[in-house]
């Protein structure tokens, strides 16, 4: 790919023309994008190369750039989409559009419906409105936030300078209690001819307003009524809130809200040496840290070209797939919960749990905030009798407790009652709104980035792919219990073979700086595609540093999902996509 | 058949109770095999791995057991041996926070001229997102992770705020939290200064040879001018001056006037008052 030429896009004669030139060869090859005719190019990609899966969409913010790369470009924005390829596997396809700022580009929610909502953050974080798009409203701040964040000329309240470290830390730092110095003229600016005091959030919710108002004409002459779910209860994923519009109590409409959790990590990012952000992304996932972690790892060393040591590599899966695990018995317990099977199955799915999380505080000093990979390795060894109880974990208690979970649950007539058919939504459908995960496995398409792009050494190992035929909320708890199977496979394998050896490489200490050009890199976290798009100047911050994150992609489908079946399920529903609020609202 | 499944399940069910039920009924409970009795129904658990049943840690009477590598807050280490900090005030650790919580304030001496001290550093400890970095790269082991986990307080300011006087503790307390990973920094220090030292030597040998050719030399030139030192002579003035500079330095930086004993002195008492309260802590916990 790093040595592609333009025409190795392979785009048929009369699209030649719409790409206007290449980017970062020296990492991952880009191909820019003429902005009239991305929809034709998106278009021509689907349908005649079969990239039928819009991975990533973002945007960065090229003001003040120090690289040497890109020349006297004078469009500041630049939107990049990463396509791959469901059915084929292999590497991704990357496309820049490149705007000036506040311009209008083309939504791609014609072609990729999974574009919804990476639109929208779009636009909320980089003031980029997207022509035709469904729904174009912000999404991760409120209506009277003031200036699009994450361009580089907004700056946060307490903010002090463009990199870390600080300046005023060393050597004469006296401590400052930053309220004391709280900027309020700058906390609290609102955008022109907004009235804080007479705004009142209008139900200008797009899919809900304009929901059918009745669908079956009922036998009494009742309306339908928006009804808000949350923000807190949907049993309690985090702090979420669903707008549903009812007709009884059957959905007509739902949408979800986020933002609660807002923290703007990627701007947090921005600021971070490369190695700063690694203990930031145990905060994305919490349950899952290890393959955020890993993740990151990862796309840091495609980018500056990091060796990693066999061993490394194999306490990486090791790691990651009790991480899976961890996962998975958690996200099985809290569907039951969301069933009404109230707490029994949760404490029945966890108590592993809490074994596996003594070893990872064991091996490296936290159970769920690990912060334990480095670029180029893992920053511990094992200690004394750790791989003995690992061994005995992965052997014999996590085989009989899943066995366990099976009987408790999977021939249950309640829960096949309630999950059976419910929830529906072809795995095409699926696929076009870049849902990824056990998900799209629940209806019946084998793709898993583990094999489908093998990155570490998972080439090494046996295991399969389960699929069920159904997508459903059954097959969607059932699905996580078989690849809970399939983690302890490869657990197996990766506990018996591990070699002796160095476990941190060389370079990627403190004071890395990565070459200039941009990479997107992605692994199968547990609850779908986790990928780390960087971009950088050369120097010791990323110059953009986003987050494709499963949980916050995976929303996109529940809206389609939840249509037509009644408040309780959609609960489930919810509850089945597998989200973390940490990963959602970043 | 229709129930079969609910039926299987509830089996499950009631083998978790059972196993619970029966673990309750043992005089020295499953749960408690391997753990730490402080009297009083205070323990400190370890969980066996291969317990069946659920256990719940009745805090704070039982506490888990906290494996070596578990971080919490930084600490700062007092070298008991030595009598000094072991933090140069080099400033590397409030390079690598992520979130930037580490302040240090570098000491001087009277004319203005920093020194390899710290006068105070401050850790904002409601900041602090425990990752340890600051601990991975210091290159003096000067900072370490505490295992003190009962930080709650009424106000984040000041008192999350820890200044140097409850950031340090004595070297033993961190011998003593993380024995494994002490005894391997012991047997690298000492190989290090061990190093170091003879370095010295060879660098104080050296230094006489040349000096001991360059006199004699001079010598030659204008021969009868002074008297002749043999080069056995002036290596071991070299070797005492090393070793004052070496006393010197252990000193604290030599002579200096009162005010700056007054501090020195100001600095024992707070180190003094640490250590107490770390050992009081240790007592408590029972660790």
């Amino acid at each position: 790919m790093a040595e592609a030429p333009v025409s190795d896009l392979g785009l048929s004669p009369e699209l030649a023309d719409a790409v206007v030139g290449t980017w970062a060869e020296d990492t991952e090859t880009a191909y820019v994008i003429a902005p009239d005719r991305i929809l034709d190019v998106l278009t021509h990609l689907r349908d005649a190369q079969g990239y039928d899966f819009l991975s990533n969409l973002t945007c960065v913010d090229y003001q003040g750039y120090g690289g040497k790369l890109r020349g006297d470009v004078s469009e500041r924005l630049e939107i990049v989409y990463n396509l791959y390829s469901t059915r084929r596997g292999g590497g991704s396809v990357a496309l820049h559009v490149r705007v000036p700022a506040d311009d209008t580009v083309p939504t791609a929610t014609s072609v990729y419906p999974g574009a919804n909502l990476q639109e929208r953050e779009v636009y909320d974080l980089y003031g980029i409105k997207f022509d035709g798009h469904p729904n174009l409203r912000r999404i991760l701040l409120w209506d009277g936030f003031h200036g699009h964040p994450m361009r580089k000329d907004w700056h946060e309240a307490y903010y002090e300078e463009d990199a870390k470290p600080f300046r005023s830390r060393h050597p004469k730092g006296d401590y400052e209690f930053h309220e004391d110095k709280l900027p309020w003229a700058k906390n609290t600016t609102y955008p022109a001819g907004w009235d804080p005091d007479s705004w009142q959030e209008a139900v200008a919710y797009v899919p809900v307003s304009q929901a059918p108002q009745h669908e079956n004409k009922p036998h009494l002459d009742t309306e339908s009524i928006v009804v808000n779910l949350g923000p807190h209860h949907p049993s309690t994923h985090g702090v979420f809130r669903m707008l549903t519009r009812v007709e009884g109590e059957t959905i007509l409409a739902l949408e979800p809200e986020m933002g609660y959790l807002h923290r703007n990590h990627e701007k947090i990012g921005e600021r971070n040496t490369w190695l700063m952000n690694m203990p930031f992304t145990d905060r994305l996932d919490y349950l899952n840290s290890m393959s955020n972690n890993w993740a990151y790892a990862l796309a840091v060393e495609k980018l500056a070209d990091i060796e990693v040591p066999e061993r490394a590599e194999y306490l990486r899966v090791i790691m990651a797939e009790f991480t899976r695990i961890v996962n998975h018995a958690w996200s099985i317990g809290f569907i039951l919960n969301d069933l009404g099977a109230l707490q029994t199955p949760a404490l029945y799915a966890i108590e592993e749990r809490e074994m596996i999380l003594d070893l990872f505080e064991a091996v490296s000093g936290a159970r769920m905030m690990c912060n334990y990979m480095r670029f180029g390795g893992v920053v511990r060894d094992l200690p004394e009798g750790w791989h003995e109880q690992a061994a005995y974990l992965a052997n014999e208690r996590l085989p009989r407790a899943l066995d366990e979970l099976d009987r408790l649950l999977t021939e249950n007539e309640i829960l096949r009652a309630r999950g059976r058919g419910v929830g529906y939504l072809a795995v095409e459908d699926l696929i076009a709104l870049s849902v990824s995960g056990p998900m799209i496995r629940a209806g019946g398409l084998a793709y898993d980035i583990r094999k489908a792009e093998p990155y570490g050494i998972y080439d090494r190992f046996d295991f399969d792919i389960p699929t069920l035929p159904n997508s459903d909320i059954f097959d969607r708890y059932y699905i996580r219990l078989l690849e809970a199977k399939e983690s302890v496979r490869i657990l197996q394998q990766a506990l018996r073979d591990m070699p002796e050896g160095e476990i941190l490489g060389g370079r990627g200490g403190y004071t890395l700086r990565a070459p200039e050009g941009e990479v997107y890199g992605r692994l199968e976290a547990p609850k779908g595609e986790l990928g780390f798009y960087l971009a950088s100047d050369g120097k010791t911050q990323p110059w953009r540093y986003h987050i494709r994150s499963p949980s916050y992609i995976n929303l996109n489908a529940l809206g389609p999902m939840s249509v037509g079946y009644k408040v309780a399920d959609a609960i489930v529903i919810l509850g089945a996509i597998d989200i973390v609020l940490g990963e959602v609202d970043r | 058949m229709f129930g079969t499944g609910l039926l299987k399940g509830l089996g499950v069910t009631l083998k978790h109770a059972l196993d619970t039920f029966e673990d309750d009924r043992e005089s020295v409970p499953d749960r408690y095999r391997g753990s730490l009795e402080l009297g009083n129904n205070r323990r400190v658990i370890q969980q066996p791995i291969d317990q069946e049943g659920l256990l719940t840690i009745q805090y704070p009477e039982e506490k888990r057991l906290l494996p070596e590598r578990f971080r919490y807050i930084p600490m700062l280490i007092w070298d008991s041996e030595k009598q000094e900090d072991r933090c140069t005030a080099c400033g590397i650790c409030a390079k690598v926070c992520p979130p930037q919580c580490i302040w240090i304030v570098r000491d001087s001496d009277e004319n203005g001229k920093p020194m390899t001290r710290c006068s105070d550093f401050y850790i904002d400890a409601a900041v602090c997102m425990s990752c340890s970095f600051c601990v991975e790269f210091c290159p003096f082991d000067a900072i370490k992770m505490n295992h003190d986990y009962e930080l709650a307080v009424y106000d984040r300011y000041p008192q999350l705020v820890y200044d140097m006087a409850e950031l340090t503790v004595p070297l033993e307390y961190y011998a003593a939290l993380w024995p494994t990973q002490y005894e391997e920094e012991q047997a690298r220090r000492k190989e290090e200064e061990e190093q170091k030292r003879k370095q010295e030597e060879e660098k104080a040998a050296k230094a006489a040879a040349r000096a001991a050719a360059k006199s004699a030399a001079a010598a030659e030139e204008s021969a009868g001018a002074a008297p002749r030192r043999s080069a056995a002579e002036l290596q071991a003035l070299a070797k005492e001056r090393a070793a004052q500079r070496q006393a010197q330095a252990a000193d604290g930086g030599g002579s200096d006037d009162d005010a700056a004993a007054a501090k020195r002195a100001r600095m024992e008492e707070l180190k003094r008052r640490a250590q107490e309260r770390a050992r009081a802590r240790k007592a408590e916990s029972g660790e």
